[in-house]
C-alpha cells in the first residue's frame, strides 16, 4: 500500500500540531511557562544528558515553539527546525555553530541591509569574517573561497532588489569546497521556493515577514536540511567532536541528519539565549495556516502592480523578476514558478523629491520599514533606512535617491493601484 | 527444493511505511542490542537507556564486557548465550558484521520476530536472509528516533516527525507519549533522503 504524501496547504495547517493530549484543545495552546517538572531524578538526568526527548526550560525548548519548528521544517522539507527570537538571532546561532574566531564565510552582497550590517560589523567582533561575492557573477563565489571558508550564504529572492540567486550553481561551489550552503528564504517562503531542492543545506527565516504574515510578531527560524555530512568534513567541532558541555557526546554521531538543528538548540541557543516567546510562536503559527492563500494573493497582486507601474510615465524602471523583460525572469521561472514574491523596487524619473512626495501622498500604503505584511507597505530608502549613506553608497546599496520599495499586501489590487496612481499624480 | 518460509514480503528498504515500523515497535517486548556500549556518551547507550525507559526488556550483547551489568541488565557475549526469548535483535555494529549476526540470530529458539540495523548500518544480504526466514527487517534507522517520531515525542526537539494527525495522542506519564498514536504521513524530507541513499546514511 503506497502512502499518500500530503500537499503543501495540508502541511501548512497540520504539520507539527495535534490535539493537545491532555485537554483535547485543537488549536495549539500557548504554553506560557518557563519550566517543566521532571517525573523523577532519573528523568531529569536523561533530559539534561539529551538521552530522552522533552522540555526543561523555555530558553531551550517550548511545546508551542516546537509546533512552529516542525511546521516550518515540514514545509521546507527539512529534518528539524529551531525557532528563535528573530531572523537576526537565527543567523547568529547558525554561524556560532559553524565558525571559530578567524574563520571566514562567503556571502552574496545582494542581501537585506540588516544582514549586511550584521555580517560587516557585529560578526567582526566575534572574529567571523565575511567575504562578499556577487550573485550576478557566480564564479565570484568560487574565487572568494579560502582554506578558512566554513560556509556560503545567500538569499533565495534577495531583498529589496528582486535579485534571484542561482542556488543550484552556488550549491555546487559549496559542495566542491566541502562547506554548507545557507539560504535565507524569507522573501520567497517555502510556498514559492524550497532551497533544499536546489542544494541548500541550512535554511534561515525571518518569520516576521510573509510566514507570520500579519506584521505583529518578530520571530526567526533555522531549518536543518539533513544533507551535510559533518563527520566527513571534520572541520566543525560543534558537530563532530566530543562536547565537554554534554559529557563528551558527538552530536552528529548521536543525532544523525538533524544534528545541526540540535547543535543550534543545545549549544547555541542554550548559551546565547535568544529564545522566542511562545506567544509570538502562536501568532506566527496562526499566520502560517493561511500562507498558501496569502502568498499566492501577494504574488498575483504584485504581478499586476508591477505590470501597471512599468507603464507609468513618471517611472524610469521597475525591478521585478515577474516581468518578462527582467534580467532575473528566467531564474524566477526556474526557482519560483508560482510567483516572484511581493517585494520590488522601482525608480522615479523625478528622483529624491518625487520619492518623498509619493510616500507622503499615499493613503492606503503604510510608510514604514518592514515587508511581508497583509497591508501594502512603501518606503523611500534614500530618505529613511539609507539616509546616513553618501549618494554613491546609496546607489551601490540599490537605494539610490530615485528608488522606492513596495511590499504588496493582500488588499484588492485595484485599490492598491488606485492609491499609487493618486500618489503619483501631480 | 522447497521454497524458504516467507511470511513477510521483502520490504523496500529505502522507505518504510510508518505502520510497518510502528507495528514492530508495538509488538516486540524484548530487544537484544548487539554492540551496546556502557559508555554514557555513546549513541548505543542513548538508545539502550531510552528504550529501557519506554518499557522494553533490553538485553545488552557485547563480548568485551560479558558478565558485567549495564543499567541493571546483564551483558551477554553473544546472542546464543541469552537464556530467554528475544523478540528483536538491534545491530549496533558496522554493516559488514550484520550477516554473521543475522546468522546467529536465526539459531535462536524461538526465533526473533525482527532484525533492526541501526542508522548507518545496511546489509542487503543479511536482510534478504532474515526476510527469507520470515523475520521483519529494518535497516539504517534508529529505534529510539523512530519511537520518538511515531509517538511525536521527538517533535519537542523541533524534529520533523514526517507525520500528521487529527487524533489526540495518549500520554504515558510526564513528557511521555504513547506509541499507539494514529497518524498519516506528513512532511517529507526528500533532500536528506536523497543524501542518505547516495551516502548510505551519515
Amino acid at each position: 500500500m503506497s502512502e499518500r504524501i500530503p500537499g503543501f496547504a495540508t502541511l501548512a495547517v497540520h504539520a507539527g500540531a495535534q490535539p493537545d493530549p491532555t485537554t483535547g484543545a485543537r488549536a495549539t495552546p500557548i504554553y506560557q511557562t518557563t519550566s517543566y517538572v521532571f517525573e523523577s531524578v532519573d528523568h531529569a538526568a536523561s533530559l539534561f544528558g539529551l538521552q530522552t526527548f522533552g522540555n526543561i526550560y523555555t530558553r531551550i525548548g517550548n511545546p508551542t515553539n516546537a509546533v512552529l519548528e516542525e511546521r516550518v521544517a515540514a514545509l521546507e522539507g527539512g529534518t528539524a527546525g529551531l525557532a528563535v527570537a528573530s531572523g537576526h538571532a537565527a543567523q547568529v546561532l547558525v554561524f556560532h555553530c559553524l565558525l571559530q574566531p578567524g574563520d571566514e564565510f562567503v556571502a552574496s552582497k545582494k542581501l537585506y541591509g540588516g544582514s549586511i550590517n550584521q555580517f560587516n560589523h557585529a560578526f567582526k567582533n566575534f572574529g567571523w569574517n565575511v567575504v562578499w561575492a556577487d550573485p550576478d557573477d557566480i564564479a565570484s563565489f568560487e574565487r572568494a573561497i579560502s582554506p578558512k571558508t566554513k560556509a556560503i550564504f545567500s538569499e533565495s529572492i534577495a531583498n529589496p532588489g528582486g535579485v534571484i540567486t542561482d542556488m543550484a550553481a552556488v550549491s555546487q561551489i559549496a559542495k566542491r569546497a566541502g562547506v554548507p550552503y545557507i539560504v535565507d528564504n524569507t522573501l520567497a517562503t517555502p510556498y514559492l521556493c524550497k532551497p533544499f531542492d536546489h542544494g541548500a543545506d541550512i535554511v534561515v527565516h525571518s518569520l516576521t515577514k510573509f510566514l507570520g504574515g500579519h506584521g505583529n510578531s518578530i520571530a526567526g527560524m533555522i531549518v536543518d536540511g539533513g544533507t551535510f555530512n559533518w563527520s566527513r568534513e571534520r572541520r566543525y567541532p560543534m558537530l563532530c567532536e566530543p562536547r565537554p558541555e554534554y559529557h563528551g557526546i558527538v552530536l552528529h554521531e548521536t543525532f544523525g541528519n538533524f544534528a545541526f538543528a540540535i547543535a543550534c538548540r543545545v549549544l547555541a541557543l542554550r548559551d546565547i539565549g535568544s529564545a522566542l516567546s511562545p506567544f509570538n510562536a502562536f501568532l506566527v503559527l496562526t499566520g502560517i495556516e493561511t500562507l498558501p492563500l496569502r502568498m499566492q494573493k501577494h504574488c498575483d497582486n504584485t504581478q499586476a502592480v508591477a505590470e501597471w507601474i512599468s507603464t507609468h510615465p513618471k517611472v524610469a524602471w521597475v525591478s521585478y523578476p515577474g516581468l518578462p523583460g527582467d534580467r532575473y525572469h528566467n531564474l524566477a521561472k526556474k526557482y519560483c514558478p508560482n510567483g516572484a514574491g511581493a517585494v520590488f523596487t522601482f525608480g522615479l524619473k523625478g528622483g529624491y523629491d518625487a520619492g518623498v512626495k509619493l510616500v507622503s501622498n499615499v493613503k492606503l500604503f503604510s510608510h514604514l520599514a518592514n515587508i511581508g505584511d497583509t497591508r501594502s507597505l512603501i518606503i523611500h530608502p534614500a530618505s529613511t533606512t539609507h539616509r546616513q549613506l553618501t549618494d554613491a553608497q546609496k546607489i551601490q546599496a540599490g537605494a539610490g535617491p530615485d528608488v522606492v520599495r513596495l511590499s504588496i499586501g493582500i488588499e484588492d489590487k485595484e485599490d492598491i493601484i488606485a492609491d499609487l496612481e493618486q500618489g503619483l499624480a501631480d | 527444493m522447497g521454497e524458504p518460509l516467507r511470511s513477510v514480503p521483502a520490504m523496500n528498504h529505502d522507505s518504510y511505511p510508518d505502520n510497518y515500523i510502528r507495528g514492530i515497535l508495538n509488538t516486540v517486548k524484548s530487544i537484544a542490542m548487539v554492540g551496546a556500549s556502557e559508555k554514557e556518551n555513546r549513541p548505543s547507550y542513548f538508545a539502550f537507556k531510552y528504550l529501557l525507559e519506554r518499557g522494553y526488556h533490553m538485553i545488552p550483547v557485547n563480548p568485551g564486557h560479558a558478565g558485567e551489568m549495564m543499567l541493571g541488565q546483564r551483558i551477554y557475549a553473544r546472542l546464543t548465550d541469552i537464556a530467554e526469548s528475544v523478540d528483536m535483535v538491534d545491530i549496533f555494529r558496522g554493516s559488514q558484521y550484520a550477516l554473521p549476526i543475522v546468522q546467529e540470530a536465526l539459531k535462536l529458539k524461538p526465533r526473533p520476530q525482527a532484525i533492526w540495523m541501526q542508522l548507518g548500518v545496511r546489509n542487503d544480504e543479511a536482510a534478504a536472509l532474515a526476510e527469507a526466514n520470515g523475520l521483519k527487517v529494518v535497516m539504517n534507522r534508529c529505534p529510539k528516533i523512530e519511537y520518538g517520531r511515531l509517538s511525536s515525542e521527538i517533535a519537542w526537539m523541533g524534529v520533523n516527525t514526517r507525520t500528521i494527525s487529527s487524533k489526540k495522542a495518549t500520554i504515558g506519564g510526564i513528557q511521555r507519549m504513547s506509541l499507539s498514536r494514529m497518524s498519516v504521513p506528513g512532511g517529507a524530507t526528500e533532500a536528506a533522503d536523497r543524501v542518505q541513499r547516495e551516502e548510505g546514511g551519515h
